[in-house]
């Protein structure tokens, strides 16, 4: 009985404070996966709610959590920041999709936007960026810098996402160099420095002398740089501090566009919940400076990879492209529909090595 | 100067007085270090510890504290059976998983099946799983005389692989677009460990929980088994003469924390957690055995232990995003509470004397 009553009281008072949202400032939750120092994925977004604040000014106020577990705490982690005022919850990792959308039944006046997710309400939207543009300018650096024609590749979990990247990398690598092999270790991880060092390790040990990474710290680069003839790229930071070698470019993530233009729909009161996939020419994907330890004339090639990309002039997976089993995928001239790339389980041809299944 | 004299036997008032004395040490230096990193104390400590129990929003996290604390008591109680026997069960993390894999997966065979057999028929298969496990360092111990606590500490690692496999192969969702992890268990309603009562956190898990407490209590007070184990624990030879059979006593203590440690997977993988996912462990075995020690290995010590414990959790999380604290602040202020635990541990058996130095 007293339980029903504090409930109800509750209630009551969430009504209340929504009622009295127009006058306050808008009050913005992150949910982040890892710390914010990581100088990788989560560094980004908060990098992007550091912008909203600086944008909006008092209209609005930022709250987070960092390095929130994936499964049962992320829920009331969540539930946490809709009790506490929240107007809007950007939840930023995959793994807090079923969180994120068990929440949001229970505050239907909150919105939620969920990273790199499937799931949407009608208050959860989803947005995602298309890294895998990025990956093919990394991967055609990766393919014309090689000399062992070995490149090492940490990918995190074997879902869509990375298995995308893994093939655009490699498509583009091929172009420039039919003997490339990717080698891919799987680290089962987003952020662990120790691990993905491992990693690193391991590929090097192997004779690999250029490093992809998926995970989010900057510990394969200090392994590469430790090496001494290996070259890495930022993930979706700048990691500039490993310039002008190991890291000789760099995939960056830039989400301030994005929070910013929903931020200001929340505050205009035209939010809707949708499903946005943004790449290069939205300025979502971003490629650090190409430094000089690459040769003029493949920075050039880069540079002119990710504009026609960017214009849309040239699309990542354009076929002729065949599965990894030789069975036929996209026909001459054909181009990847997102469905398929969203939901992408299959190697191409040419890579070695299975996806764990 | 201070000298430390051993207690003949250890102290009763201080094996009481030490843990809440370990608590005020954590807050009086967690609160400097929560002033240091230019927060205000007080503020800090009540929102950790007093927040959530007497809060605005305590209604929330009240149940939340039962949803946390419901595993780390149910592992801890298993753990410290063995732990007064001199049985040291480090594994219970693997037997969490275990439980949580072979549970879930009665579950997800019969899915889309709607009975009331098919929860029941998960609960033995979790503790089933987590049994298993466990046999295999207490087999080893009995057959082979080697190390428990080597053999389950590893055996979590091999469960964490399995637990991967089994999220990206035999269980993957196959309406989950490739993605890796289960159905979601708890939006299965024959399957699912839902609460009893809505917002009360209460879970079958809980009451397994409370259970467990009451069980271990009369086992260790009331019943031979548990007097063996008290015995085993005090005075291994003596508890040889009285008849003990170690071997026997190995199998039961390891059986009965893997078991009790599988429950708490399944609990927690048909209900909080949802799904079979690679990260679904996220620490519940190791807490458990900080847990069981803060407890002092008694019933219900480990009951106020694992809410405590869970209080920091729910607490420290509330620190975070409320008064923008780190996340590795409030991991260090969990240490602490370790720390001071052990050092003002030194009284139960140590008592200090003033006075002249003794020559060695």
């Amino acid at each position: 009985m007293k339980l029903i009553k504090t409930m109800a009281a509750a209630a009551a008072l969430l009504a209340a404070t929504q009622a009295g949202a127009q006058d306050d400032p808008v009050k913005v939750g992150f949910i982040y996966v890892g710390p914010i120092g990581d100088g990788g994925w989560t560094y980004e977004h908060d990098q992007a709610r550091q912008a909203v604040e600086e944008h909006f000014g008092d209209q609005v106020e930022t709250v987070y959590r960092e390095s929130v577990p994936e499964g049962a705490d992320a829920e009331r982690a969540i539930t946490q920041m809709a009790l506490g005022g929240a107007d809007l919850i950007f939840t930023t990792s995959f793994g807090f999709m079923d969180a994120t959308i068990n929440v949001a039944e229970k505050f239907p006046d909150v919105k939620f936007e969920h990273a790199t997710g499937y799931k949407t309400a009608e208050n959860v939207a989803t947005y995602n960026a298309r890294f895998y543009q990025g990956r093919a300018v990394l991967g055609h650096i990766a393919g014309s810098m090689t000399e062992s024609n070995k490149v090492g590749y940490i990918g995190s979990f074997p879902i869509p996402e990375v298995i995308r990247g893994i093939n655009s990398a490699f498509l583009h690598a091929r172009k420039v160099n039919p003997d490339v092999e990717f080698n891919v270790v799987w680290a089962y991880t987003w952020f662990d420095p120790a691990k993905e060092a491992d990693a690193a390790q391991a590929l090097i040990e192997q004779g690999a002398d250029v490093i992809l990474q998926h995970t989010d710290s900057t510990a394969p680069l200090a392994a590469a740089e430790q090496a001494g003839d290996v070259i890495g790229f930022g993930q979706a930071s700048d990691m500039a501090e490993y310039k002008p070698s190991p890291r000789v470019a760099s995939i960056i993530d830039n989400w301030s566009p994005y929070y910013i233009d929903r931020v200001q729909a929340v505050i205009d009161g035209t939010w809707e919940s949708h499903s946005v996939w943004q790449g290069i020419g939205d300025g979502t994907v971003e490629i650090g400076e190409i430094t000089d330890a690459v040769p003029e004339d493949v920075r050039q090639e880069a540079a002119d990879l990710r504009d026609r990309i960017g214009s849309g002039e040239y699309h990542p997976f354009t076929g002729p492209i065949n599965k990894q089993d030789g069975s036929a995928w996209l026909a001459e001239g054909e181009v990847a529909d997102d469905e398929t790339l969203l939901g992408m389980d299959f190697y191409v041809e040419g890579m070695t090595g299975d996806i764990p299944n | 100067m201070i000298a430390l004299v051993r207690r003949p036997a250890p102290s009763r008032l201080w094996t009481v007085l030490t843990p809440p004395l370990a608590v005020l040490a954590t807050m009086v230096a967690g609160g400097l270090m929560f002033a240091a990193l230019g927060k205000d104390p007080v503020l800090a400590i009540r929102t950790i510890f007093w927040d959530p129990l007497f809060g605005e929003f305590a209604f929330y996290y009240r149940g939340q504290l039962l949803v946390k604390a419901a595993p780390l008591i149910l592992i801890a109680i298993g753990l410290s059976l063995g732990f007064r026997a001199g049985i040291w069960n480090i594994g219970a993390e693997g037997q969490y998983i275990l439980g949580a894999i072979t549970g879930g997966a009665v579950g997800l065979a019969f899915y889309p099946l709607d009975s009331w057999i098919v929860f029941p028929l998960m609960v033995v298969a979790g503790a089933f799983g987590g049994f298993l496990w466990a046999m295999i360092p207490a087999l080893l111990k009995v057959k082979f005389r080697t190390n428990e606590i080597l053999v389950s500490l590893l055996l979590v690692y091999v469960a964490e692989q399995l637990l991967a496999y089994m999220a990206l192969g035999p269980l993957k969702n196959p309406e989950g677009q490739g993605f890796p992890g289960s159905r979601n268990l708890s939006q299965y309603d024959a399957a699912a460990n839902n609460e009893l009562i809505a917002g009360s956190g209460m879970h079958w898990g809980v009451v397994a929980a409370f259970i467990a407490v009451i069980a271990a209590y009369v086992l260790l007070n009331r019943h031979l088994t548990g007097y063996h184990i008290r015995l085993t624990g005090q005075a291994p030879r003596a508890a040889r003469f009285a008849g003990v059979n170690p071997n026997l006593l190995t199998i039961f203590c390891l059986g009965t924390s893997g078991a009790l440690a599988g429950l708490a997977g399944l609990f927690e993988v048909a209900g909080p957690a949802g799904q079979i996912s690679i990260d679904f462990n996220v620490g519940y075995g190791f807490t458990a055995i900080i847990v069981a020690f803060l407890g002092r290995l008694h019933p219900v010590g480990i009951l106020l232990a694992g809410l405590l414990m869970a209080l920091t959790y729910i607490g420290g999380e509330a620190a975070q995003s409320q008064l923008g604290l780190p996340a590795a602040a409030i991991q260090a202020f969990q240490g602490m509470l370790l720390f001071f635990l052990l050092a003002v541990d030194m009284l139960t058996n140590y008592r200090l004397r003033f006075g002249r130095a003794q020559v060695a």
